[in-house]
């Protein structure tokens, strides 16, 4: 089954479906727990204490500088886990396939998504399929969840943090969106910026093991300033970051004034956001530009007494102000 | 960035507030009529820099806050009424409120409403799609309205004959001198729109130095741009003077863009506009001249650019008055609560480019 | 209302200029601008050149700015 398109009988559960997990999914995701194929996957109780996610990926358009949707769902599932303080072990995948996907286009997601897991050490036992008709689904839709294993010891969350915590994140902001934006035909300007899409595991089993971490997040849509925001309503406190300190690529620093947008609101894939303790606040960041997911981290600012659930920005004049949640789509504007 | 980082240098903002403190003596109330200029201050923080004896008062600039709820309402009936036509908008607007919908909800509800950053996608979109309307929904001052002219001059040339545009375009010193004879505002001086007049010429604000005795700076953008134009204001009031001066020197001239402004002069001649908290000003707004009449949507779909003298009766929404500089957001009932850029009751507050919104997102700090 | 940021003007072709400032690059219609040469920076706006700038004049404003930075010192 090398070449075709999907059609609706791959889902329907007959002849075609069992080719198309044994020939796609089956082929790539290989391992004992997924090949005996039956309703549910069983593994052995990992550990004490377990975290379980799951995210569903829409993501238009399927292929994009970077990435694809296919590995943006394992880094996805891998980071809302590693954030937690758990390592990642398991995932399930089930697919949204609009009638006429080619199949080749699917086997590529799919390869890509069995290459993420085994860098991360993570297996996809169990999944799904369905095919839907023209126009009820965008391409392809993934959906998954995620167990990971949180070792003895680590304890990180919103409720850890303090007045005085650092506030770091792991390098630039907003490649992933303008990756896209290219992409979807939103903007023609000629740029070369990639997907920052990756897993982050490796990057917080580092600065977790420095035994400074309070707490950490993946910034994804909405950007940096709204994850930020959800750490201020998490933890009851105020977070200030100074403008200047926030790391921007040029390129994406280009696109946002030609165009009238905010980096600090587009989306990212492959960073984190971690507050550390004050003391600990240069180890943390020490541990994190040893990785190369976390060469361009920064300090950006701390965690403060007033303002409950608000993110003050310090301008590059020392004048504050309030930044809110994204509310509502970023639009190229002439005014 | 070249000539963007230079003028964002922090040890030259640090001094020119320093500067500016040495005329302590100087009460003075500035106008600034652009947007951009609204959200360059709110950005940069420049109102909570300044000391208390200047008052800067953001003025009726915001295309889309003064574009009036009739002619919003008029495009969304439009696409009501039309979904196989395309509307193209500049992503300003999509937000906007009418009386009942916006742009955004109408796309949700089947209407082909795309967002475009410049005139020539939507006339690229109509080549692409020749059995299909292409409406473009045309805001901006002067300086988009020459790339508006620029655009359907190129599709007479290309002989496109599937794109219309809605004309909305507004004129700057109409609305200027009819702020100065509303009187309900006591204005000192004037920030003048750096990219308006880069095509205007500064010229075009001599009446109001001569006639009025203001002051005016044209400025640009970055905010060592404006810390200095204010400055230069604040030189003038000081010294008992009332003259034009550039502080954009390096894009701005007397003149201005010759040759834009004859391109606009070709495709666009004045009418008279209704503005939202302002009422009609006469010959402040642009209208698309017969030789072009096959690119005007007005006359290809029977739809009508409100120009009607209506002012908005008054009531609980005071964005009148905050275009108006008569008061700040803060003075407005409605405003954070329950006016929100998510809940916005009026222009003011949708557009980012809206003093409230601007207000709402970088004056509440402090 | 104007949103508009200066690009360095790096190809011409007739009517159409390609520009670019921080690595992007920028197809632009220049038919609103005269006289322009590789090398010119421009200010752009919806996808136009609406201005040249003049680089003389750019650098008598940056040094009569940091006039005010020693004055201060």
């Amino acid at each position: 089954m090398k070449s075709g398109t999907i059609l609706l009988s791959h889902g329907a559960g007959g002849k075609l479906s069992h080719r198309l997990i044994q020939d796609v999914f089956l082929k790539a995701f290989k391992n004992p727990f997924l090949e005996p194929l039956n309703d549910q996957a069983v593994f052995p109780s990992p550990g004490k204490r377990l975290a379980f996610t799951t995210d569903s990926y829409v993501v238009s358009p399927i292929f994009f500088p970077g990435g694809d949707i296919g590995k943006l769902s394992v880094c996805g599932t891998i980071n809302d886990l590693a954030v937690g303080g758990a390592t990642p072990l398991y995932m399930s995948a089930s697919f949204i396939i609009e009638e006429g996907l080619e199949l080749e286009e699917l086997a590529k997601v799919v390869e890509s998504m069995a290459k993420t897991a085994l860098m991360a050490g993570v297996q996809i036992v169990t999944g799904d399929t369905k095919v839907v008709e023209k126009g009820k689904a965008d391409r392809l839709f993934i959906n998954t969840a995620g167990v990971g294993v949180i070792p003895d010891g680590v304890d990180v969350g919103p409720s850890f943090m303090e007045p005085g915590d650092a506030v770091i994140i792991s390098g630039t902001v907003g490649d992933h969106g303008v990756s896209v934006m290219r992409e979807r035909g939103m903007i023609t300007l000629d740029v070369d910026v990639e997907s920052d899409c990756a897993p982050l595991h490796e990057l917080a089993s580092a600065v977790v093991s420095t035994g400074f971490v309070k707490a950490m997040r993946d910034p994804t849509r909405g950007g940096l300033i709204t994850t930020l925001n959800e750490l201020a309503l998490s933890s009851g406190h105020g977070i200030l970051v100074k403008e200047e300190n926030i790391p921007v690529k040029e390129e994406v620093r280009g696109v946002c004034e030609i165009l009238g947008f905010d980096p600090m609101y587009l989306a990212n894939e492959g960073k984190m956001i971690c507050i550390a303790g004050k003391d600990g606040a240069k180890d943390v960041l020490k541990a994190m530009r040893k990785n190369p997911l976390g060469k361009d981290a920064e300090i950006i600012g701390e965690v403060i007494g007033e303002r409950s659930g608000k993110v003050l920005l310090e301008t590059s004049l020392g004048t504050r102000r309030i930044m809110e949640m994204l509310s509502g789509e970023q639009l190229p504007r002439i005014c | 960035m070249k000539y963007i980082d230079e003028f964002r240098d922090k040890k030259s903002i640090l001094s020119l507030l320093e500067e500016i403190k040495k005329f302590s003596s100087v009460e003075a109330s500035i106008m600034e009529i652009c947007g951009t200029h609204t959200h360059s201050v709110s950005k940069y923080g420049i109102r909570g820099a300044l000391s208390k004896n200047i008052r800067l008062i953001s003025g009726p600039g915001c295309p889309v806050c003064v574009t009036h709820q009739a002619d919003i309402d008029a495009i969304i009936d439009f696409s009501r009424n039309d979904k196989t036509a395309v509307i193209a908008t500049f992503g300003d607007m999509i937000r906007v409120p009418g009386t009942f919908s916006t742009l955004e909800s109408e796309r949700a509800l089947g209407s082909d409403i795309r967002v475009v950053y410049s005139p020539l996608a939507a006339l690229d979109i109509a080549k692409e799609n020749p059995s299909k309307k292409v409406l473009f929904y045309s805001v901006g001052f002067e300086t988009t309205a020459p790339t508006v002219a620029a655009s359907i001059i190129e599709a007479k040339a290309r002989n496109i004959k599937n794109f219309t545009v809605f004309s909305l375009h507004k004129l700057t010193p109409p609305a200027m001198k009819a702020i100065l004879d509303s009187g309900d505002v006591l204005v000192d001086g004037f920030i003048c729109p750096g990219h308006v007049t880069a095509i205007i010429g500064a010229s075009a604000y001599e009446f109001i130095a001569r006639d009025y005795g203001s002051p005016c700076v044209v400025s640009g953008f970055e905010p060592v741009d404006v810390l200095y134009s204010i400055y230069m204001l604040l030189r003038q009031l000081y010294l008992g003077e009332a003259k034009i001066e550039i502080e954009y020197e390096r894009v701005v001239s007397m003149d201005g863009n010759k040759k834009a402004k004859e391109i606009m002069a070709a495709v666009f001649e004045p009418r008279g506009s209704a503005w939202r908290g302002l009422g009609l000003i006469p010959g402040s707004g642009l209208k698309i001249r017969p030789a072009f009449a096959e690119f005007d949507a007005e006359q290809a779909f029977g739809i009508k650019a409100a120009d009607s003298s209506y002012v908005e009766k008054p009531g609980a929404c005071a964005c009148a008055d905050v275009l108006k500089g008569r008061i700040t957001p803060f003075e407005c009932l409605l405003f954070a609560n329950p006016c929100t850029p998510e809940k916005p009751m009026g222009p003011c507050m949708v557009s980012s480019e809206g003093t409230c919104a601007a207000y709402y997102k970088y004056e509440r700090a402090s | 209302m104007c949103l508009g940021i200066p690009c360095k003007v790096i190809e011409i072709d007739g009517d159409s200029a390609v520009v670019a400032t921080a690595n992007v690059k920028n197809k632009i219609n220049i038919s609103l601008v005269d006289n322009l040469c590789i090398g010119n920076y421009v200010i752009v706006h919806a996808g136009f050149a609406i201005e040249k700038i003049d680089e003389a004049i750019a650098k008598e404003t940056l040094e009569m700015i940091s006039g005010f930075i020693k004055d201060a010192q």
